[in-house]
Order: C-alpha cells, then sequence, then structure tokens
C-alpha cells in the first residue's frame, strides 16, 4: 500500500493488474493468495520427503531383525520423520490454508502483514535446508527423538547446533505467521462481520495462533538451554552441575501438548465447513463450538506431564494432570456430538471432501478414545513409548490432520485453480487411503499393547505378523499419495470449469467470489448482514 | 476505514503480540526458577540436603522401628572408576547416625575432579534423609590412579511416614575432569538431586 492518497489512488489501479512473471513473482510476492499456495506445495514436498522416511521405517519393519538399513540410520528416520512431518508437512500447509483462505472469509483484501508474510514463509525452506543438511554430515542427523530429551541429544554430533537452529528459525517463522493471522482476523473483518458470525475455520485459527504465540518462545527457550548446555558451560539439564534433566521434559511438553492442539485446531476447523455444506444444513451448535475450541486451548496448557508419568511423578501429581488430561474429552466430545448432529437429517451427499470429513470424523474419534487410554496415569505406565502411543497419535494426525487437510485441499481446490479435481479418481485416492491407514496404523494399536517398544529397529519374532500387516498398509498408502499428487497437477492444468458456488449447499463469502478466484479480491470490502 | 488508521491498529496489535513473545520466551526460562521452588515448597521432587544437618542426640527414638536403607553407587558415562558401597543395605533405626564407606578408585592416569551427585527414592523419602557429613557436599579431587574410602555419615527423621519401609540412597559419579568444569551451584544442586 502506498503512503499518500495520490499514489495509493495509483496503487489502486495497479490491483488490477495480475501477477507478476517469472520466479520473482514467488520470491518477493506478498499476496496472500501466492503465499497460501508457496505453504501448501512446500507442505506437500516435505510430505512426501517425510513420508520416504517413513516407508524406510516400515522397510525396516517389515521383518524382524536388522535387514535395510543400520540401527542408527534407523533412529535418524524415526527422529526426522517426526520433525520433517510436524515442523515441515503439517504446520506450513495450515497456515498456507489459512493465508488462503482467512482473507476470503473474512473479506479482507490481504493478509495484514504481507512483507512479513513473505518473510515467515521463506524462513522454512532456509529452516529445512539447515535440518535436513544434517543427514549429510559425520555422524548424521539428530537420532534422539524429535523430543530432543538431554542428555541424549547432547551427544550428537555435528548435526546439534544445526537442529537447535533449524527449530529456532521454524519457530520465529510460525510466531510470525501467528502474529499476522491474529491482526488480520481482529483487525480487517469486513463491516457487519462480527466475532460470533466467523466461519469456523478462522476461529480455530485465531484460537490456534494464540496458542502458537504462547508456546512457541518456549521451545526457543527450551532448545537455547540446551545450546548453552553444551556449549558456554551451564547446567540447566546437567546433573553434574545441579541441573535436572527431568526438568527439560517439563518444558518440552509445556510446548508441546499445546502443540499437538495446534496441529489438530485447524483441522476441526476445515471439518466444520465441510460437513454442513454436504449435509446442506447449518453447522449445528456454532457457539458450543467456538466455547469447546477455547476450552481445549485452555486446557492445552494444564496437562503437559501426562508425556511424562513414568518419571516418577509424585501420586498427587499423577491424578492432577490424569483427571485434567480427561477433561479435554469432554469439550472435544461436544465437537464431535455436533458434527453427527450437523448430519443428521441432512441430504447428505458424498463428494470425496465430505468422505475425508466423514473419515476425519470417525478414525479421530478412535484416536481421542485411545488417548483417554493414555491418560489413565496407572496403565500409561505399560502404554508409555510402546506403538500403542504411535497408534494413537497418527490416528489423530494422518487419519485426523491430514486427512482433514486432504479435505480442504478438495474443497477449496476448485475455487483456488477454477477446475473441477477429477472426482473419480478421488474418490479413488480416498477409498485406498482411508483403508490402508487403518492397515497400517491399527495392529499398532496390539503391538504396543503387546510391549513393542516404539523407535526400536528390530522386534521379538512374536511381533512379526502384525510388523508385516503395518508395513504394507504403509506401503500402500505411502504410495497412493502419488494419486493425490496427480488429481492435484491435473485439477491445476484444466478439468471441468468451475461454478462461483462450486459446491450447491456452500455458505461464506468465499463461494461469492468467481472460480478461479481473482489475484486480488474484496479490494471493496463486502458488506455482511 | 482508511489505510492510516488500519496500520495504526496493525502497530498497536502487533506490538502486543511481540511482546507476548518475548515474554513467553523469558517465561521459559522463569521455569527453572519456578520449578526448584516448587520443589521446595512442595517437597514434590525429593529435597536431598547437601548442607550437613544437625544432629540431636537427645531427641525420642522408637528402638524397635526399623527401616531398610540400600546403598547404589554409579559412575556416569562409563568412566574408569571403582566406586562402590562397602554394604549394599543396612537395617537402621530412625533417629540414629550411622556411617557407610564408598570405596573410589581414580583408574585414570591422569589428575581429575570428581563430583557425586545423591539422589533419594522414594522421593517423599528425601528431605527425611538427613546427612551430618557427606562426601558429596563439595568437589573430590583424585590424583592418578588414587584410592580413597569416602564415608558419608547419616540419619533417618522419625519423622519419615510409616508406610516407607525401604529408603535406597543413590550416589552418581560426575567426572568433571581438570575441574574446567562449572562448579556446582550447592542451592541448585540440593533441590535437584533428590529427582528420580
Amino acid at each position: 500500500m502506498s503512503s499518500t492518497t495520490d499514489t495509493a489512488h495509483h496503487g489502486h489501479d495497479d490491483h488490477h493488474h495480475g501477477p507478476a512473471y517469472g520466479i520473482t513473482r514467488w520470491l518477493f510476492t506478498t499476496n496472500h493468495k501466492d503465499l497460501g499456495v508457496l505453504y501448501m506445495s512446500f507442505g506437500l514436498l516435505m510430505f512426501f520427503i517425510g513420508g520416504a522416511m517413513a516407508m524406510v521405517i516400515r522397510a525396516e519393519l517389515f521383518q524382524p531383525g536388522l535387514n535395510v538399513v543400520d540401527p542408527y540410520f534407523f533412529n535418524q528416520m524415526t527422529t526426522m520423520h517426526a520433525l520433517v512431518m510436524i515442523f515441515g508437512a503439517v504446520m506450513p500447509a495450515l497456515t498456507g490454508l489459512a493465508n488462503w483462505l482467512i482473507p476470503v472469509q473474512i473479506g479482507a483484501p490481504d493478509m495484514a502483514l504481507p512483507r512479513i508474510n513473505n518473510w515467515a514463509f521463506w524462513l522454512l525452506p532456509a529452516g529445512f535446508v539447515l535440518l535436513l543438511a544434517t543427514l549429510f554430515m559425520p555422524g548424521g542427523g539428530p537420532a534422539g527423538g524429535w523430543t530432543m530429551y538431554p542428555p541424549l541429544v547432547l551427544q550428537l554430533g555435528d548435526a546439534f547446533p544445526f537442529l537447535i537452529f533449524a527449530v529456532h528459525i521454524l519457530g520465529i517463522s510460525s510466531i510470525m505467521g501467528s502474529i499476522n493471522i491474529v491482526a488480520t482476523v481482529l483487525n480487517m473483518r469486513a463491516p457487519g462481520m462480527t466475532l460470533m458470525k466467523m466461519p469456523l475455520f478462522v476461529w480455530t485459527w485465531l484460537i490456534t495462533a494464540f496458542l502458537m504465540i504462547a508456546v512457541m518462545p518456549v521451545l526457543a527457550g527450551a532448545v537455547t538451554m540446551l545450546l548453552t548446555d553444551q556449549y558456554f558451560g551451564t547446567s540447566f539439564f546437567d546433573a553434574a552441575g545441579g541441573g535436572d534433566p527431568v526438568m527439560f521434559q517439563h518444558i518440552f511438553w509445556f510446548f508441546g501438548h499445546p502443540e499437538v492442539y495446534i496441529l489438530i485446531l485447524p483441522a476441526f476447523g476445515i471439518v466444520s465447513a465441510i460437513l454442513p455444506t454436504f449435509s446442506r444444513k447449518p453447522l449445528f451448535g456454532y457457539s458450543s463450538m467456538v466455547y469447546a475450541t477455547a476450552a481445549i486451548a485452555f486446557l492445552s496448557f494444564i496437562v503437559w506431564a501426562h508425556h511424562m508419568f513414568t518419571v516418577g511423578l509424585p501420586l498427587a501429581g499423577q491424578l492432577f494432570f490424569m483427571f485434567a488430561t480427561m477433561l479435554v474429552a469432554v469439550p472435544t466430545g461436544v465437537k464431535i456430538f455436533n458434527w453427527m448432529a450437523t448430519m443428521w437429517r441432512g441430504s447428505m451427499t458424498f463428494e470425496t471432501p465430505m468422505l475425508f470429513s466423514i473419515a476425519f470424523v470417525v478414525l479421530f474419534t478412535v484416536g481421542g478414545l485411545s488417548g483417554v487410554m493414555l491418560a489413565l496415569a496407572p496403565v500409561d505406565l505399560q502404554y508409555h513409548d510402546t506403538y500403542f502411543v504411535v497408534a494413537h497419535f497418527h490416528y489423530v494426525l494422518v487419519s485426523g490432520t491430514v486427512f482433514a487437510i486432504m479435505a480442504a485441499v478438495y474443497y477449496w481446490l476448485p475455487k483456488w485453480t477454477g477446475h473441477m479435481y477429477d472426482e473419480k479418481l478421488g474418490k479413488i485416492h480416498f477409498w485406498v487411503s482411508a483403508i490402508s491407514v487403518n492397515v497400517l496404523f491399527f495392529p499398532q494399536h496390539f503391538l504396543g499393547l503387546a510391549g513393542m517398544p516404539r523407535r526400536i529397529p528390530d522386534y521379538a519374532l512374536q511381533f512379526a505378523e502384525f510388523n508385516m500387516i503395518s508395513s504394507i498398509g504403509g506401503f500402500v498408502f505411502g504410495f497412493s499419495q502419488l494419486l493425490f499428487l496427480y488429481i492435484i497437477i491435473k485439477c491445476v492444468r484444466g478439468g471441468e470449469k468451475a461454478t462461483d458456488q462450486v459446491w450447491d449447499g456452500a455458505q461464506g463469502l468465499e463461494w461469492t467470489l468467481p472460480s478461479p478466484a481473482p489475484y486480488h479480491t474484496f479490494d471493496t470490502p463486502p458488506v455482511v448482514r | 476505514m482508511s489505510d492510516e488508521t488500519t496500520s495504526k491498529r496493525h502497530t498497536g496489535i502487533v506490538t502486543r503480540l511481540v511482546l507476548v513473545t518475548v515474554g513467553m520466551f523469558g517465561f521459559g526460562f522463569a521455569l527453572v526458577p519456578l520449578y526448584d521452588v516448587i520443589c521446595d515448597i512442595t517437597g514434590l521432587n525429593g529435597v536431598v540436603d547437601l548442607q550437613a544437618a544437625d544432629y540431636d542426640a537427645g531427641a525420642e527414638v522408637d528402638p524397635d522401628r526399623k527401616v531398610t536403607v540400600e546403598f547404589v553407587a554409579t559412575v556416569n558415562d562409563n568412566r574408569p572408576w571403582e566406586f562402590s558401597p562397602e554394604v549394599r543395605r543396612m537395617e537402621v533405626t530412625p533417629g540414629e547416625l550411622y556411617t557407610v564407606t564408598f570405596k573410589t578408585t581414580n583408574e585414570q592416569s591422569e589428575d581429575t575432579v570428581s563430583q557425586i551427585v545423591p539422589s533419594v527414592a522414594p522421593g517423599r523419602a528425601g528431605r527425611h534423609f538427613r546427612k551430618t557429613e557427606c562426601f558429596c557436599f563439595t568437589e573430590q579431587p583424585f590424583e592418578a590412579g588414587e584410592n580413597r574410602d569416602m564415608s558419608v555419615t547419616f540419619f533417618i527423621d522419625p519423622r519419615l511416614d510409616d508406610r516407607t519401609q525401604t529408603v535406597t540412597l543413590s550416589y552418581t559419579l560426575f567426572d568433571l575432569g581438570a575441574g574446567d568444569e562449572p562448579d556446582i551451584d550447592p542451592e541448585d544442586a540440593q533441590l535437584h538431586a533428590g529427582s528420580q
């Protein structure tokens, strides 16, 4: 935007020009739609890199014994898979959706801080170059788990400072993105768009952004303490100097638990947009959805120690964290019942986004229920660090968040590209993914209950069958995502012309725009009644 | 709304959010002393004294009450040390003084300094395990190959709850090398030493 009225007028005319051409468009863009595309493309790239690491893990676990890779490399794969998927795939994909959708859903011309937006995005590739480069260093990449517990993480070689600085950079990127989202939502809503009229996706992202601003700096602090322990002789976590390694776990999970809700809350918003469209009914219990989201966000700050039941917490601590954790099931249950009530007696149709959303509701609930089991302090001693935990968080993250992101891509892709995606291929992609993800993760519950530890490249013979089934599911799930990539590319390049409303039950400001949405939208704010 | 008021409102909100970010970064570090204070107030983490306790010889002692005390000695990081207690376990009467010796040998061909950090399990027994003398109160310099018996004199505070039948005292020996490692902060170490 220009500073004087005179040039502001010319600037206004410029808005009707399209984007710049060539690589500079993407390097220097401050347009929220371009940045949304960049974020989502980056997320997709990282999804395949992290997925390739998962394929290595499942190939190693296909049969007992050390078959494919050496154990140290296996450990690098489990660690890097988590870091890449969390910070590289899911968070950028969700931020990309926020960039593309929040301005058009609240009737704003762009994000509040377009230059910050550009910078926040371009920090991500920088951070991941640092992180992924460690795999090619002497001593290899991080291998002590994504949670970076000392003293193990301090035994990392040359990769250690790269890991720490990568986490710093990714954290700064997330914080800048979050500040941008909060400023946009609070300051740039169209006239008449009151907070309680905002689409739920905007609400969940607003709350998520506050969570990120609150906890990302705590993670930055924790890894800074690791850095100074290693190189500057402090003893935050060093028992010889009077520190306590368990304290790292407290600080890490004070960040880590809100972080898992950062990963899931925007997914709740996506599903709350899609289910009403294809049920042709308004969302059931809108305001209870908003309050439930806020309640989940609040509870996320007081449940962290349920990740640490085995460190020797005092009884009072175990009880508090057990009950506080189980309390999370209440607002989450409110959401699940609201979604069911939204679908109840609706005129439902089952296009691909709806299929992914329904699968989200069902499979997220499976993951939520295993979460309640893990919350029980007395039984968690058995489940801790087993494949039961792995099954739990993959149900909520893969068949939860990742399914919701895929649903969002199918749902809004016609608005972004102006073309309908190939519905038949979309349905094939859904069914292959939905079946294989269960073949992949459901047996891991049984493995965990039987005592198979996570992050170990070999296992006892009695675990062989379930691991083979899980690996087969893993390969099918992994390779079926290439179909997803193909469907997206095909849709970008052409296809049946999409109408403005795209879906006949779709409500909201973004569906009043032409498809594809023009480069600049809502230069004149719409009026919301 | 004009551009000017919008950008003013952005500045206001961004300033506040940046302050929150900086504040939360500070809060991460504030958790460190907070952790100590909470452990200290509640005794949650099993506080072990790193200062000599006063022994009151005239206190009333129930001679029939027995508590088993176990001793564990570990060398951190598999450094070349010999470190083991003279006895593995003993029956003690709360309120009476006992002394146990730990055989310690520096098997390296260089002079070095060790710091031995105590820990008591269960954690609730930590504040009732009182030491009047202990080699863990200070750093212990060892010459190359030096062999030394080090002793700890302790009593169990009779206020220890009845359900605690066994108390384990564990020592971990940290090799600090030639002594260029950070000096131990006794207050900090006292608070953290009981962690399990």
